[in-house]
């Protein structure tokens, strides 16, 4: 016998249902009056540096239908490439981009958009830089744990080239994490099934 | 929100997480859940170790709290009004795997009143709505991780799914740690409820004891006597590799 290590089990996870709105995005769903606004909901302040875009965002299901209950978050670095989180240690980050958001897909549409700067590089755990991306991570009723996946940039063909996490994603999968632009705006349509169906990432 | 100033005088962590076992989790696909049939990735997930954009994660400052933000009995209520239902306090710490406590964690629920009604526009239960009760509350764990807030028993609930199924009650978790690979939504049961075993949902968790791990503990020294019961509820978050000897050089 040895001594016991001593490790907790993570909490399992459970589906956030149908109401998740409820709790993550209330004035979203009409209660109104608990939380002046909902959290995530603006993401850039009037100072922040970096070019402004759009990231309009579906989550389509096996039958080719876009969520309309789905919740999802991003988080992403600053247009010089720094978390803002205690936990990057390289420098400050822009103060008037807090780099996370949060929306629900609208219950008609089922399409949710960010309102954001384009993210500077980051470098890979070896040190070479990574092409810019956005980290998104998804929760519906039917999803029995959140999905994480990655955005990249449509019009960041060399970066995405070179990027040491796309390289491991044998072709075409590589593809359904690149979100094409059209003016400001960038579509990232997250397949959860079927023959497009999106990479996701045991991270 | 308080960015890049951490929650504690400690010195902020950088390492990447414990692997997540997989198993201890549900699986993406639990045909006896229906919803998941189409909303389940059929391909492997992709296994990457921690890079910068997973070991970060958005850090929240308790001034993003309202003052009512912990009591559900009161945060929807009309002046001098409160939630109906047995009233209840529920606490604990957020921890991670290491058994640390993650202080600074963003606590969100979310639960259906005491006669198992959501205040939502796609619920369709008979059950009426509360005008007192809205449903939904936050708070911030303190350093040591502990958190509490207040609110009424929810009822339990039927829902579509087979021809009778009825949810256990549960109050609905949503948590973000330090990292955003932390991120985590869960549900938590209370102790002694005989429909917990029953619900399909619960039952997409292949292993008892993961079940047990999302069980209150019914905690008689916690209550407000004369006011409020009170469930013990710990949530355990991924832990962090260390990053005492990575990156060191020969030599240093
Ligand atoms: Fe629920």
């Amino acid at each position: 016998m040895a001594q016991s290590l001593e490790r907790l089990r993570e909490s399992a996870s459970q589906t956030a249902g149908p109401y998740v709105h409820i709790g993550l995005t209330p004035n979203f769903c009409g209660i109104e009056g608990v939380y002046a606004a909902d959290l995530g909901a603006a993401m850039v302040g009037e100072k922040a540096r970096g070019d402004r875009i759009k990231v309009k965002i579906r989550v389509i299901d096996g039958a080719g239908v876009p969520l309309k209950d789905a919740l999802v978050e991003v988080w992403q670095a600053d247009a010089a490439g720094i978390y803002n989180s205690p936990s990057d240690q390289r420098g400050a980050a822009d103060p008037h981009f807090f780099g996370w958001g949060r929306q629900a897909t609208d219950m008609t549409s089922g399409e949710c958009v960010f309102e954001t700067i384009k993210p500077g590089r980051v470098p890979f755990f070896d040190g070479r830089p990574m092409a810019p991306h956005i980290t998104v991570w998804i929760a519906a009723r039917g999803i029995n744990i959140g999905l994480h996946t990655r955005m990249y940039f449509g019009d960041e063909a060399q970066a995405n080239a070179q990027d040491p996490v796309l390289a491991r994603i044998e072709q075409p999968r590589a593809a359904s994490l690149i979100a094409p632009r059209d003016g400001d705006t960038y579509s990232f349509d997250i397949h959860l099934q079927g023959e497009n169906e999106t990479v996701f990432f045991d991270i | 929100m308080t960015g890049k100033n951490p929650p504690s005088n400690l010195r902020p962590e950088t390492g990447a997480f414990f692997q997540r076992d997989r198993a201890w989790h549900p699986p993406a696909f639990t045909p006896g859940y229906k919803s998941s049939v189409l909303r389940s990735p059929r391909r492997p997930l992709l296994s990457l170790d921690n890079t910068l954009s997973e070991i970060t994660g958005p850090v929240f400052g308790h001034d993003i709290l309202g003052e009512l933000d912990d009591d559900l009995i009161y945060n929807f209520a009309a002046p001098g009004k409160a939630a109906i239902g047995p009233r209840i306090i529920v606490h604990g710490r957020v921890l991670d795997e290491r058994g640390v406590g993650v202080g600074g964690a963003l606590l969100e629920v979310w639960q259906a009143n005491a006669g198992g009604r959501y205040r939502h526009r796609r619920e369709t239960y008979l059950a009426p709505l509360d005008p007192n009760f809205g449903g939904c509350g936050r708070t911030i764990t303190a350093e040591d991780g502990s958190y509490c807030f207040r609110t009424v028993q929810p009822g339990p609930y039927p829902w579509p799914n087979g021809p009778n199924d009825w949810r256990p009650a549960h109050i609905h978790f949503s948590v973000m740690g330090h990292g955003f690979a932390q991120r985590l939504i869960t549900q938590m049961y209370f102790e002694g409820d005989p429909m917990i075993w029953k619900c399909p949902i619960v039952r997409t968790i292949g292993d008892p004891k993961a079940v047990e791990g999302l069980t209150a503990a019914l905690d008689m020294q916690a209550t407000i006597p004369m006011d409020a019961r009170a469930y013990k509820f710990d949530i355990v978050l991924r832990g962090r590799r260390s990053t005492l000897f990575e990156n060191r050089r020969e030599g240093n």
